[in-house]
Parts: structure tokens; C-alpha cells; sequence
């Protein structure tokens, strides 16, 4: 499983709801399903994501989160999860907001503009950072809303979002010692849980 | 007309008539002291009858889903794309049941059956036949051919409101719905086609208030009329636009009232060829169905207190350009099920065709059909890595 799948999943408690949103080929979902007896739902809009979904027996829902939660209802679930695409959305407080409002507890992981690769890169070449991770060009980049973690948590101040956990992981997703040290400038990916 | 059965067809098909003696009391307060079904079965029923998938019929389908009645037909039954060796619905694993459902006009007991109180056709004197009530009667259907559990119902339009009752009322007898361009109860504007259509038929002068079989008259018109409005509403702006454009016939205008443009032409050939092959009373029956169709009235108009019965998983596909039953309407089935926390999939695909899409097998359509299938299969046994080690297990 991908890695920061892995540690997710240790913060999902056995037999409740969560709802994936953008949950890929059902893969987090599948595992939840099957170890720890949870009822999961993803939000997807990739074709072969579905199809994948509905090979495994996991329930997808073909939806775009960038148009809204409206239709799912206050508290329905115990977590809301969503990796990688809080960067992607057009905006992302809102769907915080959303996850918020839908969810008891929210899972969120995205890539850390901050890093120093990423500052290295705008500093030296002058050009937006491109790496084998983040692979895209400003143009067609999905990614139209790059924030730090010190961006995030001052978010998470303004509106009043309690930070329950945070890992932060480099781009292999593996947790390492040294960059707890400077998690702003060391780290690539962070996973918080937040709730309201 | 196919000089060869196709290698995917389920081939030559002879539809059986199953005589119920047992009455059935219906919505409405009547009893159909008895009734005949007519239905047509393709594959074969495993051991522990575990395989069985209903197909339930739309508006004007029919027992007649898949393969051929001779080798004269001009076209295979109305789902071939789907049923058949290696389709998605395979029937190299399942034993398909398609039906005519009661009040329908290809055998099953309806309008023009003889009403053995008058030994004169039912006419318009037919009861009114609810969703609920072909359920009743497709249990029964069930029970004669000895399936305690479908391993799937399966439905487009008001088919797929059958599937969905069926979740609804009988929830220990059927493993996976499918639920595909359908909607939970029609909109004001879908019974307002209705009604055009039904008042298209009944001021027809040869309708003569339902009793035209005794009068040797059809009320072709009439008939005709309610088709083309129908087959506007199934079709889509963009479809209709791309497959007829303001073609004309004779590449010029006429000035007169007789029809130029292609698609005029189109639409009066398909109301004529329905209304020589349609009975207009089913019609009238068929459209009654679909706007009496609301599950959740039963349940304090809480569609999601309705669906709370449901113990089977859902599939849930809707298609871009249908405006009859749109997205929205299945979106709001997909939510209801995701609040009552049922196991339920939804997909929205992109097709041109409008309501009329879920005929037409495009491929990602009959991707994600197979796909779900595959897993049904798998749940009752029957998947195709199972089949595999059993093959395995047998070759030792």
C-alpha cells in the first residue's frame, strides 16, 4: 500500500463511515473495508479509477468535488479523507469547510510548497518549481493551489480547525527523523487530521 | 435476418407462457383471480440457483431481451448488446429471466387477454398495475422457477424502478440491484409528456373509450402521436442534431404541409411502425406505472426511510444528454442510498444518445456493466478467477 495510505489508515477506527473523496482506484477503501470492517464511499472522476472501484466491490460515486458536497448530509460521517488534491481544488478553504460540515474528523495530505527543493528552485532558476514528483509545468499543472504547512495551519487558525495529529513525510511518503526538525522546510507531504 | 447466429448471441429463443393460478391482489383493490406471465430464459440455472439475473422491461420492452425468434428476425431481442455469451450480462454463467410484465401486450395477461368475467377482451377495463404489483407477480414468477434469490435485478427507465422496488419490498430475495437511467418517482414535467401522449390516444375517434378491439378499429393515430412525443423526450438536442440536422428529403422546400425535413419522415415512420405493433390500452397502463411509481409515498415521503429496507448492493448509472431521466433524478436515488447507508456505486456516462442510451452499448457503458457484473458473479461463486481454480481443481 502506498505509504501514506499506511499511516492514514492507522487513524481510521474499526466499523465506521468514511467517505474518500478522490479515492483513486479504491485502494485505502478496500483495506479499510476488509481489516477493520469499515464502510467507506469514494468520490471519483477518473473512468478507469471507477471501473477499478467497481472491481474491487468498493462503492464510488462518479462525482467532481470542485462542484460541491451540498448533496451529502451535516455529520454522516466518522472521517472524511482526501489525499493529494487539496492543491487541485479551486477552492480549497471551502471544501475544507465542506469536509468539515460532512465529516466528525477530516484526513487531508498535500505537498508542501515550502520545501526546500521547491525554494531552491524558485530562488535560483527564477522559474516555478518542476521535480519528478511534482512533474507538471505552470501551464498545465492540476495543482493551481500550492500552500505550505505554515500556510494550512494559519488556516486552520482563522477558521477555527483543531489539528488533532500531523505527520510529515518526504516524497517517498516515509516518515523521517530529520525532518521533524524543520518540518517546513525539510518535509515534502504532510497528513493532518483536523476536526472542528 | 442474420443468415448466421452471432458467436455472442444467446441464438434461437422460444419465450414460454407460465399460467398463475393463485390470485394476486393489486394497488388499486382489484384481484387477478389468475394471470399468465410470458418470459424467455437464457443460460442455465446453477445447482443452488444461485446464478439467476431478472431483467425487468421498460415503457414498451418486452420477455424478448436477447437472441432470436427465427432466423427471419430483422433484429435481435431489445438488451442483445448486453445478454449474451461473453456480454455483460454473461450468460455463460447466469440464467437470465426477461418477462413481459403484466397489463403488457406481447402475451402476458393484459388488455387484450379475455376477461373470463365477459369472455371479452379486458379493454380498458384492466386494471391499473402498479410497480409494486409486477414485483408481486415477479416474486411469484420467482417462486415457479424456483429462485429464492436473484443474484441480480437489473432494469433501464421503468425497469430500473422495478429493480429498485423489488430492494425495497423483498430485500432477503435479490443480491444487486441495477438501477441504470431511472429516477425515484417522475418529475411534473415527465407526467405532463405523459399525459400528451395518453390524451393523443384516448380522443383518437377509433379509441372508442378503450373498446376498440370489438369495434375491428386500432386507434393508429392516436398511437402514433403518443409514440413521437415519447421519442422526443428519449432522444437528445445534440443527437437529434447530429443524426438529422435540417436535412430534406428533396433538398428543397415545398411549401406545403407534407414532411420535408428527415427527421418528420423519421418520427412519422416510428409512430407508424409502433402503432401497428403496440396495443394503445398497455400504452395508457404503461405511462399510469410510471407516474403512480413512488416508493418513498409509503414511507412518510422520505425516500431515504424507504431505501433504509434495502439489504442488497446498488449499482446506479445515469447518461449525460438524458434529460427524460436525468442525472439529477438518479443522483437523488445515489443519495439516499449513501444516507442510509447502503453499498451503492454510481456512475454518470457520457453518451449522446438521451434517455435512449441505455440500449446502446458504448463502450464505457458496457465497461462498467461488465465490471459490475464480474462481481456479482464473484459474490454468488461464479467469478472468473473462481471459475478458473475450479477448472484447475478438476483438470488435478
Amino acid at each position: 500500500m502506498r505509504a501514506d495510505l499506511e499511516i492514514i489508515q492507522e487513524w481510521i477506527k474499526p466499523n465506521t463511515r468514511v467517505l474518500d473523496l478522490g479515492c483513486g482506484d479504491g485502494e485505502l477503501l478496500a483495506h479499510l473495508a476488509e481489516e477493520k470492517g469499515v464502510q467507506g464511499y469514494g468520490l471519483e472522476i477518473d473512468h478507469d479509477n471507477i471501473t477499478a472501484c467497481i472491481e474491487k466491490g468498493v462503492n464510488v460515486v462518479e462525482q467532481d468535488i470542485d462542484n460541491g458536497l451540498a448533496s451529502i448530509r451535516n455529520n454522516s460521517f466518522d472521517s472524511v479523507v482526501m489525499t493529494q488534491a487539496l492543491q487541485t481544488m479551486h477552492r480549497p478553504d471551502q471544501i475544507v469547510d465542506e469536509m468539515l460540515r460532512i465529516g466528525k474528523e477530516c484526513i487531508v495530505t498535500f505537498p508542501n510548497f515550502a520545501h526546500w527543493r521547491a525554494r531552491f528552485y524558485l530562488a535560483f532558476r527564477g522559474r516555478m518549481p518542476v521535480s519528478k514528483f511534482l512533474p507538471y509545468t505552470w501551464y498545465n499543472t492540476p495543482n493551481i493551489h500550492f500552500c505550505t504547512f505554515d500556510d494550512f495551519e494559519k488556516l486552520c487558525v482563522e477558521r477555527n480547525i483543531q489539528i488533532l495529529d500531523r505527520t510529515v513525510v518526504d516524497h517517498t511518503l516515509r516518515d523521517r527523523w530529520w525532518i521533524r526538525l524543520w518540518p517546513n522546510m525539510l518535509g515534502e507531504i504532510a497528513i493532518y487530521r483536523i476536526t472542528r | 435476418m442474420p443468415s448466421v447466429i452471432p458467436a455472442d448471441s444467446v441464438g434461437l429463443v422460444t419465450p414460454q407462457t407460465i399460467h398463475f393460478d393463485t390470485p394476486l391482489a393489486l394497488a388499486c383493490g382489484r384481484v387477478l383471480e389468475h394471470y399468465d406471465l410470458v418470459i424467455e430464459t437464457y443460460g442455465t440455472l446453477n445447482a443452488d440457483a444461485s446464478n439467476a439475473v431478472l431483467i425487468c422491461h421498460a415503457l414498451s420492452g418486452h420477455h424478448h431481451a436477447a437472441g432470436y425468434h427465427s432466423m427471419d428476425d430483422r433484429k435481435p431481442g431489445w438488451w442483445d448488446s448486453a445478454i449474451g455469451p461473453g456480454k455483460a450480462i454473461d450468460t455463460n454463467r447466469f440464467y437470465v429471466v426477461a418477462l413481459n410484465n403484466l397489463g403488457g401486450c406481447h402475451g402476458s395477461t393484459g388488455p387484450t387477454s379475455i376477461n373470463p368475467d365477459t369472455h371479452k377482451p379486458y379493454g380498458p377495463d384492466f386494471p391499473i398495475v402498479t410497480v409494486k404489483d409486477w414485483v408481486n407477480s415477479q416474486v411469484r414468477l420467482a417462486d415457479h422457477l424456483g429462485i429464492q434469490r436473484w443474484a441480480a435485478i437489473v432494469g433501464g427507465s421503468l425497469g430500473g424502478m422495478q429493480a429498485l422496488q423489488w430492494s425495497i419490498d423483498y430485500p432477503e430475495r435479490v443480491a444487486h440491484s441495477l438501477v441504470i437511467a431511472s429516477a425515484p418517482k417522475l418529475s411534473a414535467q415527465n407526467i405532463a409528456f405523459n399525459e400528451v401522449a395518453r390524451q393523443a390516444i384516448s380522443k383518437d375517434p377509433q379509441f372508442h373509450q378503450g373498446h376498440y378491439y370489438e369495434q375491428e378499429v386500432v386507434p393508429k393515430t392516436g398511437l402514433a402521436l403518443a409514440r413521437m412525443v415519447g421519442h422526443i423526450t428519449y432522444l437528445s438536442d445534440d443527437g437529434m442534431r447530429e443524426k438529422f440536422g435540417r436535412e430534406m428529403r428533396a433538398g428543397k422546400l415545398s411549401f406545403d404541409f407534407n414532411p420535408q425535413f428527415e427527421v418528420e419522415s423519421y418520427l412519422q415512420y416510428q409512430g407508424e411502425r409502433f402503432s401497428t405493433a403496440f396495443d394503445a390500452n398497455t400504452y395508457l397502463l404503461m405511462t399510469k406505472a410510471l407516474d403512480y411509481f413512488d416508493p418513498a409515498a409509503d414511507y412518510d415521503d422520505d425516500l431515504v426511510k424507504a431505501l433504509s429496507h434495502a439489504s442488497c448492493r446498488f449499482l446506479v448509472v445515469a447518461f449525460t444528454t438524458d434529460w427524460r431521466f436525468s442525472p439529477e433524478r438518479s443522483r437523488e436515488i445515489v443519495d439516499a442510498l449513501v444516507a442510509a447507508g447502503k453499498q451503492v456505486s454510481y456512475a454518470e456516462v457520457e453518451s449522446a444518445h438521451g434517455h435512449d442510451a441505455f440500449l446502446i452499448p458504448s463502450p464505457r457503458y458496457m465497461e462498467l456493466f461488465g465490471a459490475y457484473m464480474e462481481r456479482v458473479a464473484r459474490d454468488v461463486g461464479i467469478g472468473k478467477a473462481q471459475q478458473e481454480q475450479k477448472e484447475t481443481a478438476n483438470a488435478r
